[in-house]
């Protein structure tokens, strides 16, 4: 157990009363609640915290935020709630946390991949694309696996995480993104509008850089109290909803923005109760206020990555924030003033600081003298060239600038920590995603927001607002603007130390192309990998980030942009805005994919569409298959048997005796209207005005190119009313193209379509003794054949319920379709089942369905066509209507590619080896030993064993097809060829004289 | 006229016990008969009214009288409910007021099956998987409309302020009410 | 996800519609008084600008109306919304605010 040698004494936003224990590495270490994992291991002098990406190299924590690159964690939270890449610099200390470090082996003080960090003269930029080219082979089994099983940034989890994820759709009429002085300024000016204001921050708490300011003073009140005053009267409005611990991490269209809210991690196991780990909340915006901050800039100088060496407002935070020494020899390295505010508030913690300024005297002598006053040394003029120490800094190595632009002799200074600031970079992520143009500003270095895309505005830092007062009254203006008031209001707060002389490598006096000076310190990219990529041609610095990798990890190059675009528009001799920047992407940090997911897994992942009938077939034992969303019975297997034995046994009960089919999901539409025939005219090939009520018809649809669309039985109830079903995959489609017509062609027709899909339920029986079993249960309709013949439909009774039945057949048996209302589908179907044991009736599932058809040379949409076949080429030309002046389709028909010779047309094959199953799929060619490439004349479409005809079939489309009759062809099979003949496709009562079965 | 065989029984689509999360109630209701009405709006707009209910009302709300309601879902299209044993009769009277106008009028009352869903969260709860403005100003009670919960398209009717009436087709139905109450415990 | 003012319903979330393409592209009244050349261009060829286009959306999870829109494919917004069959309405982007 630790004793936290460098915690402070006092001060900071912990709670000291309550300690707790988290774990790394196996060692135990005592923080408080408050902490984050970093200030807890900060406290307890641990800074090596992780190994670097290529190269291994030991590294502690740059910055105490989110653009953190190096100290990624995984935290271990249980079973199936092991999560990689955490941030420690934002994991919140919980009680009882156990993290580790990754990307080492077998330790973290020794890791073998180190070795890289030797060999690093080879791993240089496009090292992967160079080395890894030849032989090609070797990619998928070598060089892969190797790479990744070196690389990478920890381990995803090995178990289903056991957490809930929630979702939420949200609107408000103003959200503010930050709560830092600006977002909390914007907030409360736009709260007493009454409209609805959301406030998301992603700390542990609002307040943002005010959270670790003990100096400043707001409207005469200390920074932090202000913070809590404002968040009181933010709290007091009930239009406000303020969201810590929430990332804005995407901004999309129409101010549609997704937050990720963590609402369980930073609570101990045990004290979740139920709530959901996390929250994607999707949030519609009339207007946006983004108050992001900004993010320093680190320097690059040789090995400035070595554990204790930070930014240097990390630093202020450490102290001011968490009460943590991150050291107690600190050196600040530093181009701009802002640093002199982190000295001095070291200074004031018990810290021995020391100022490294690269700017000459003459352009620091305010910063200079604040810091005289203090009592802190400072070297104006000084470069950094180096740093000392291993595991962690034991010393700078500076060095004077001359005028000429030379560097002068090494000194080191002995520290145990380094702060470094190389100025600011506003955070324009959000800005920028939302399709804002940015404009470089040179006097601040840095890309501002200029144009705007949607209703928003950018206030504070992220808008290049640095000093205090100034922010707030940036913040509190966009507010009230947004809000639709007509307010301004100054603050008088502390000025803020603000500017800084941008430099993008540190000057040296060893050549640079031998040190390692790290540009982006998450992916190892140092400033000689950006000259190498430079030097070999890549000029666009989109390619340059691609090549090197630079700012391409999970930090998004948050601290390293600015540093590698103003190096290599230096290298390139270019201005920077002529470099331009790289683009900002979602998501702004990185995000669950729990929380993307949400609740669509397991039950959820998609509806699981049933049938009235579904639970007659599972309590049956039926095996299923997914159709479309449905779930259909596709087998009922009985003691033993395996697929093809329960097919064969649910065909022969069609053919000789009685089946039941559950077709209750075959897409239904209801079409009304006295226009109804002359509509489905337009709509089909096929004819309708003489289709009498009370008759059915099979109807063919193409799409306007004149391919077929889908099929199905059409059923007249009356001369203004059509009962049509569709395929059970198509009916959506179907019932939206009709619409399409019917709203934006012919508006002008009196019609209306009406989904009937889940009103009426569908039992099918089919085989010898349909009429048999069914009739004891119809009133009000004979079922006789000579007054209810094939293709006709009759409206009555069945079991005292509605019915629609029709007399139709999908099988080429006697059969009958019995649509009923769905709630009875059930009760109507087990009663038919009951009297139908006698007759030996037997329930099958689309398997069987599918080989009955197949055996009648029946097509499947979708399966004997797919986008590309015409009515004629599978046979069905016959049912073009010669007559119609139009229909959907027709004019395509008459297209040269459509109408030439050698189109693939529908065929039987029956192979020569009558127990062989072609492949569904299987290519078709004449001769197998023809040279490469092969003509292909065709493919298998459907291929089943038919008990029927003792044997296998097979239907195909074979170009020519109808000419070919007899012809002995090849079929690819997985150990080579199948030879099989060409035939007709209807295999079984090819006179079609079972369906019009006489009563018995 | 045979006589009736085994007269056929009413199957619902889920089970009929109400769950109650976190304070939000999903409860089942019981079925109704649903006739999907379409006409054209100047012809509505002429005749008023259809069964007692007004026709003529905004887009996006609906009518009640007595238990029989009118949502007008379209310009061209209402959904017509009342007491589930009395389909056939809300139909022959609708029929008969339309008596000589182009209209279309299909039982769906086996399509449809409907939850309750209510309590302080019940809004959050359907914002879980609706994308729409929940908000009392935006969707105020008597609102109604076809809208999406999750992967599911569904009819949402706010009957009161903490009360909202969730309709879907049947096959939809267990996703939705699982939907619910996972969105229940998530809020 | 694009906020879009359905003409019967009001803005609604993009999820809830459908998209249609290019908008005022009639069906030939008499397909076959076309030649193939002309069929071919009905049937396959469509505009694709930067800038304001008129396209067709379905309001297909609400009121399932059809209707079209000026939308800027540039910026993605909405110039406005109008009824199928009507006729484009002389827009330019400058209209959105």
């Amino acid at each position: 157990m630790s004793r936290q040698p460098f915690r402070l004494e006092r001060g900071g936003r912990i709670d000291r009363s309550r300690p707790l224990t988290i774990r790394f590495d196996g060692e135990t270490f005592t923080g408080y609640a408050g902490d984050t994992v970093a200030s807890t291991l900060l406290a307890n002098g641990v800074h090596l915290m992780g190994r670097s990406f290529k190269y291994h190299r030991p590294r502690g924590l740059l910055s105490v935020g989110t653009d953190e690159p190096n100290a990624l964690l995984s935290a271990d939270r249980g079973a199936g709630r092991v999560d990689p890449n955490n941030r420690a610099s934002v994991l919140e200390a919980v009680d009882g946390l156990v993290t580790g470090s990754q990307n080492r082996w077998p330790s973290l003080a020794f890791d073998v991949g180190a070795v890289n960090d030797v060999l690093s003269p080879v791993f240089v930029a496009g090292f992967y694309y160079k080395t890894f080219m030849w032989p090609r082979s070797f990619w998928d089994k070598v060089y892969e696996p190797i790479i990744r099983a070196a690389a990478g940034l920890g381990v995803a989890p090995a178990g289903p995480d056991p957490d809930r994820y929630a979702h939420r759709h949200a609107h408000c009429d103003l959200l503010v993104v930050g709560a830092g002085p600006a977002g909390l300024a914007a907030a409360l000016a736009a709260a007493r509008s009454g409209k609805r204001v959301m406030l998301a921050d992603e700390q542990a708490e609002p307040g943002g850089a005010l959270l670790h300011d003990v100096t400043s003073t707001i409207d005469g009140v200390p920074a932090q109290d202000w913070v809590a005053q404002t968040i009181a009267a933010l709290d007091a409005h009930e239009n406000v909803v303020v969201l810590p611990r929430t990332t804005a991490f995407g901004y999309y269209n129409h101010n549609h923005v997704a937050l990720v809210e963590r609402i369980t991690d930073h609570l101990p196991a045990g004290d979740t109760h139920g709530a959901p780990r996390e929250r994607l909340w999707q949030v519609r915006a009339g207007e946006v206020v983004l108050a992001t901050g900004s993010h320093e800039r680190p320097l690059v100088f040789a090995d400035n990555d070595r554990p204790g060496i930070m930014l240097a407002e990390s630093l202020r935070i450490l102290v001011n924030r968490y009460a943590v020494a991150p050291g107690r020899e600190i050196v600040l390295a530093t181009t701009g003033s802002s640093a002199y505010t982190v000295a001095a508030d070291l200074k004031a913690a018990g810290l021995a600081v020391t100022i490294v300024d690269a700017r000459l005297a003459v352009d620091c002598v305010a910063d200079t003298a604040f810091a005289a006053e203090r009592g802190i040394t400072v070297l104006p003029g000084h470069t950094v060239v180096g740093s000392k120490g291993r595991l962690r800094v034991s010393g700078l190595i500076v060095a004077p600038l001359r005028a000429d632009g030379s560097v002068g002799p090494r000194r080191t200074l002995a520290c145990d920590c380094v702060g470094m600031s190389g100025g600011w970079t506003p955070a324009v992520h959000l800005f920028s995603q939302s399709r804002g143009k940015l404009a470089y500003d040179a006097g601040q270095d840095a890309f501002l927001p200029a144009s705007h895309a949607q209703a928003e505005r950018s206030a504070g830092a992220c808008a290049g607002t640095y000093d205090l007062a100034a922010c707030l009254a940036a913040g509190f203006a966009a507010g009230a603007q947004a809000a639709s008031l007509d307010e301004t209001r100054a603050f008088e707060a502390s000025p803020a130390r603000t500017g800084f002389q941008p430099m993008r490598v540190m000057p040296t006096d060893v050549d640079p192309g031998r040190v390692r000076a790290f540009v982006d310190f998450q992916n190892d990219v140092t400033a000689k990998d950006l000259k190498l990529a430079v030097r070999e041609g890549f000029h666009s610095i989109e390619h340059v980030k691609r090549y090197t990798t630079t700012g391409m990890a999970t930090d998004q190059g948050k601290t390293s942009n600015m540093n590698a675009l103003g190096y290599v528009a230096g290298l390139l001799d270019k201005e920077l805005p002529q470099v331009g920047t790289t683009t900002f992407r979602p998501p702004y940090t990185p995000v669950s994919f729990g929380a993307l997911v949400g609740p669509s897994k397991g039950a959820l992942f998609d509806p699981v569409r049933k049938t009235p009938i579904d639970s007659w077939a599972e309590a049956n034992g039926a095996a299923f298959e997914p159709v479309s969303l449905w779930r259909r019975a596709w087998y009922f297997p009985e003691d033993g048997e395996d697929m093809h034995a329960a097919v064969a046994r649910e065909c022969a009960a069609v053919r000789e005796g009685l089946g039941i089919f559950d077709a209750s999901t075959l897409g239904k539409i209801e079409v009304v209207g006295p226009d109804a025939a002359e509509f489905m005219n337009r709509m089909y090939v096929n004819g309708w005005s003489k289709l009498a009520p009370g008759k059915c018809r099979y109807g063919l649809m193409l799409k306007e190119d004149g391919f077929i669309l889908d099929d199905g039985v059409v059923a007249r109830l009356a001369e203004d009313r059509f009962h049509v079903t569709t395929t059970t995959g198509g009916a959506a489609r179907v019932l939206a193209l009709m619409e399409d017509y019917l709203q934006t062609e012919w508006p002008d027709l009196d019609v209306f379509l009406t989904s009937v899909t889940e009103q009426w339920a569908v039992i099918a029986l089919q085989g010898p003794k349909a009429r048999e079993v069914l009739a004891p249960f119809v009133s009000d309709i004979d079922l006789s054949n000579e007054a209810m013949p094939h293709m006709s439909v009759r409206e009555g009774y069945v079991c005292g319920v509605p019915t629609r039945l029709m007399r139709v057949s999908f099988t080429g048996e006697l059969g009958y379709e019995v649509n009923v209302p769905a709630d009875h589908a059930l009760s109507v179907w087990e009663t038919l089942y009951d009297a139908g044991r006698a007759h030996g009736i037997t329930p099958y599932g689309t398997e069987t369905m599918h080989v009955l058809r197949a055996e009648k040379g029946f097509i499947i949409v979708g399966q004997e066509t797919d986008g590309t076949v015409t009515p004629d080429d599978v046979g069905l030309g016959g049912m073009v209507s010669k007559v119609k002046r139009d229909f959907v389709g027709m004019r395509s028909l008459a297209r040269p590619d459509l109408v030439a010779s050698g189109r693939k047309q529908l065929v039987g094959l029956e192979t020569l080896d009558p127990n062989e199953r072609l492949d569904e799929g299987a290519q078709i060619v004449v001769d197998p030993s023809a040279p490469v490439p092969v003509p292909m004349l065709g493919h298998v479409t459907s291929s089943y064993w038919s008990p029927a005809c003792g044997r296998t079939i097979a239907l195909a489309l074979v170009a020519d097809g109808r000419a070919r009759m007899g012809e002995t062809v090849h079929v690819t099979t997985p150990g080579g060829f199948a030879r099989a003949t060409i035939r007709n496709p209807v295999f079984v009562d090819a006179e079609g004289v079972r369906v019009h079965a006489r009563d018995s | 006229m045979l006589e009736i065989r085994n007269q056929a029984t009413r199957t619902a689509p889920f089970p009929l016990a109400t769950e109650t999360v976190k304070g939000t109630a999903i409860a089942p209701l019981p079925p109704r008969a649903r006739l999907s009405l379409r006409l054209r709006p100047a012809e509505a707009a002429r005749i008023g009214s259809v069964a007692g209910l007004p026709l003529d009302r905004p887009i996006g709300t609906f009518a009640a009288h007595d238990e029989r309601r009118a949502l007008r879902l379209g310009p061209d299209e209402w959904l017509v409910s009342g007491p589930a044993d009395e389909t056939d009769e809300l139909g022959a009277r609708i029929a008969g007021d339309l008596a000589g106008i182009v209209h279309a009028l299909v039982d769906v009352s086996h399509r449809n099956c409907g939850l309750a869903v209510s309590g302080a969260q019940a809004e959050a709860a359907l914002n879980a998987g609706c994308p729409l403005d929940l908000s009392l100003a935006a969707f105020p009670v008597g609102a109604a409309t076809r809208t999406l919960l999750g992967k599911a398209e569904i009819l949402l009717v706010r009957v009161d302020a903490a009360c909202f009436e969730v309709e879907c087709w049947r096959s939809f139905a267990e996703y939705v009410r699982t939907f619910l109450v996972e969105a229940a415990r998530g809020t | 996800m694009l906020l879009i003012t359905c003409p019967h319903c009001g803005p609604r979330p993009e999820l809830e519609f459908r998209y249609g393409g290019e908008a005022h592209v009639a069906r030939p009244a008499d397909p076959s008084a076309l030649d193939d050349r002309e069929w071919s261009e009905f049937l396959f060829v469509r505009n694709n600008p930067k800038g304001v286009f008129a396209e067709r959306w379905n309001h297909a999870h609400g009121c399932q109306r059809w209707f079209n829109a000026l939308r800027d494919t540039h910026t993605d917004a909405f110039v406005t919304t109008y009824p199928a069959g009507t006729a484009r309405p002389d827009m330019a982007a400058e209209d959105v605010r």
